[in-house]
């Protein structure tokens, strides 16, 4: 569900997802060569749009600054949106497909790329066969439904699973700007952040920067969820505070939040006037990661749930990699012991301090920075179970 | 620095890696190689050999030694 | 001089016989990520490859030697190409279908890092179809395959090798921790299904 003020409505300013619209809306599809998309990318500030945030400029400058011998460069755009608190990918493909396309024909273009590839969740390949078929200028884009879960969205899974192998992640010398898919430079971006250079290429990095704060500009794309609600989506300005986004979501804001996602940081309450920008959460050891806001809600464990996300975590695993496949359960086999009354945390730390960056991926290190902050911020939740009791139990449940 | 990159993918906690370079590396919980710099350990000038030894003997092809990068 | 190459080919053919025999059991042994018989794993690893190694050169002269032999009737396409020999060609054959898994294999495994450690892992399973076609030439083109200390000696291989090779079926193969571990089944592939995500 959308839900926004008119004066943010940036991306989601077309009417309908219809060619149409997006050409009224937003006006012909711009062909800037890869200096100037390139210049004006790095004016603008973009930030990858996925849980990293990289500088998307200097992701294009590395593909095109690899030599000819490499091969003909490649884009993909991931939407494949495997983190279960996110919903803008999935949104934004069925609100502005042609804006994503636009965005992925723009850097191909500009790349000398020949192959194009949209990785898109289940639900929403329909729509966006229909936006690919309202076109004449996507021969050269392949559509690909993703099957490979949580770690499925990871880059390297990504090109796995195109290149027609398990969509798992793969432990590549090089990054895949250098050497892809196929050995070929590839550039994989976020949908999102597709339509982001999309509506720079169209309108300029003074008009990106115009809205949004200093070192968070332009918009985003936030999903705010709580208890068993699904996401809600909305577009906002870059640094707004998180207590404002909770807030115009109906979601509880006064409590702990998860911020990032299932790979993110729990903060505490008292940070929630924090502004959702890299600099702005770097002290609560958080980051705006894919947007994701997910607070506590009323009369929740912050322990339990923080447990019932590390279950899912560890099932989500590739099990490719010990330290993971062996790691992530034995911490969740300690929460448990923990929620039964036993004090697990030494050894918590410990097998997460064990485990941590020794992977193909950072599936273990994004879930044991979540698992750590946790431990911070539930700490008094941690002590009481650590004793038999629960906190939340004496609140009324909501 | 030259550091030795464990590819997790194909490791399989056999252990010959954790005999050559002990002191270096030893075995976690379950066995797999865990030493300074998690994926890509730091091998001290003097053990480059058995690093190589290591590359080489790993049933699962699962090291490779290179040059750290300038970070 | 026939006499000569004739003894040399069959005293290498047994040796390399019995070398084949210990590698692999060495191979199986590594495989199952243990130390043993006093050496540690990296120990065992390079013994399996050294003993390999000289089975090869074993053979290697066994091969020369009877091409010297004008008995053995041995042409150079014999060395390849299976079952075209004067003498004994299909027993003879099956000795040289042993050589070009060898060759195959030895190639694979000085390239292993450049080929990538599936091919060579494809490669290196033939050699649980050398081992036994080395055994069949031996006993099949064998000058001494009906004299008691070559059965006994064939005996010993196919005890220890059949053995190993039913060690390796067994589920207790792999080391048990904390040496090693097999992959736990629980967190693997499995994909979790929108029901799961949500609760």
């Amino acid at each position: 569900m959308i839900d926004n003020q008119p004066s943010v409505r940036r991306l989601l300013a077309a009417h309908s997802p219809s060619l149409h619209d997006h050409v009224r809306t937003f006006g012909p599809r711009p062909a800037p060569a890869a200096a100037e998309l390139i210049g004006e990318l790095e004016r603008a500030g973009l930030d990858g749009r996925g849980g990293a945030g990289f500088p998307v400029h200097r992701k294009l400058q590395t593909v095109a600054a690899q030599p000819r011998r490499r091969g003909t460069p490649i884009v993909i755009g991931n939407g494949s949106e495997g983190e279960p608190l996110s919903a803008k990918d999935a949104t934004l493909l069925a609100a502005a497909p042609h804006l994503v396309l636009d965005g992925l024909l723009i850097c191909a273009d500009a790349l000398g790329a020949t192959e194009a590839h949209l990785v898109v969740g289940a639900l929403t390949e329909a729509g966006v066969r229909a936006a690919l078929a309202e076109r004449s200028d996507t021969h050269a884009v392949r559509l690909r439904v993703e099957t490979g879960g949580f770690v499925g969205g990871e880059a390297t899974a990504v090109v796995a699973g195109i290149a027609g192998g398990r969509p798992v992640p793969a432990d590549r010398p090089a990054r895949l700007a250098v050497s892809g898919l196929h050995r070929r430079p590839t550039m994989v971006q976020i949908v999102e952040t597709l339509a982001h250079i999309a509506l720079i290429a169209r309108h300029g990095a003074v008009w990106h920067r115009a809205v949004g704060t200093t070192d968070a500009p332009g918009t985003r794309l936030v999903s705010v969820s709580w208890g068993q609600h699904t996401p809600r989506v909305f577009e906002v300005l870059g640094g707004s505070s998180l207590r404002s986004l909770l807030h115009a979501a109906g979601a509880p804001d006064a409590t702990s939040t998860l911020v990032g996602g299932f790979h993110g940081a729990w903060v505490p309450a008292s940070a929630l006037d924090a502004p959702l920008s890299v600099a702005g959460l770097a002290p609560y050891g958080a980051s705006p990661g894919a947007g994701i806001l997910h607070p506590l809600a009323q009369g929740a464990c912050g322990i339990q749930v923080t447990a019932r996300t590390l279950a899912t975590l560890a099932a989500a695993s590739a099990g490719q990699c010990g330290p993971c496949a062996n790691g992530l359960p034995r911490i969740v086999e300690l929460m448990r012991e923990l929620l039964a009354g036993a004090d697990t945390v030494a050894e918590l730390r410990r097998i997460a301090g064990l485990i941590e960056g020794r992977g193909a991926c950072h599936h273990p290190d994004g879930t044991i920075r979540m698992l750590r902050s946790a431990l911070v911020v539930f700490a008094d939740d941690v002590a009481a179970h650590a004793h038999g009791h629960c906190l939340a139990r004496s609140e009324v449940k909501a | 620095m030259t550091r030795l990159h464990i590819d997790w993918t194909a490791c399989h906690g056999r252990g010959a890696c954790t005999e050559l370079l002990d002191g270096v590396l030893r075995p976690d919980d379950w066995g797999y190689p865990t030493g300074p710099g998690g994926s890509d350990i730091a091998i001290p000038a003097d053990r480059i050999r058995d690093a190589r030894d290591a590359v080489s003997l790993c049933p699962r092809l699962a090291l490779t030694l290179r040059p750290s990068p300038r970070t | 001089m026939d006499e000569a190459f004739w003894a040399l080919g069959r005293g290498t053919g047994v040796v390399g016989l019995a070398l084949f025999s210990l590698a692999v059991v060495l191979g199986i042994t590594v495989r199952s990520g243990r130390p043993a018989a006093g050496l540690p794993r990296f120990g065992l690893a390079r013994l399996h490859r050294d003993v390999a190694v000289l089975a090869t050169a074993f053979i290697g002269i066994h091969i020369v030697s009877l091409f010297f032999d004008s008995y053995a009737q041995l042409q150079l396409v014999d060395l390849v190409l299976p079952f075209l020999a004067a003498y004994q060609p299909f027993w003879l054959g099956l000795g040289t279908l042993a050589v070009d898994l060898t060759l195959a294999v030895v190639i694979t495994a000085l390239l292993r890092h450049r080929i990538g450690a599936r091919a060579f892992r494809a490669v290196h399973w033939t050699t649980y179809l050398l081992w036994p076609l080395s055994v069949a030439h031996g006993i099949g083109a064998g000058t001494d395959a009906a004299q008691p200390w070559f059965l006994i000696v064939v005996g010993v291989c196919c005890a220890a090798v059949l053995g190993a090779a039913a060690w390796r079926l067994t589920t207790s193969f792999r080391s048990p921790q904390p040496d090693a571990t097999a992959r736990p089944e629980t967190a693997a592939t499995r994909r979790l299904t929108s029901s799961e995500i949500s609760s």
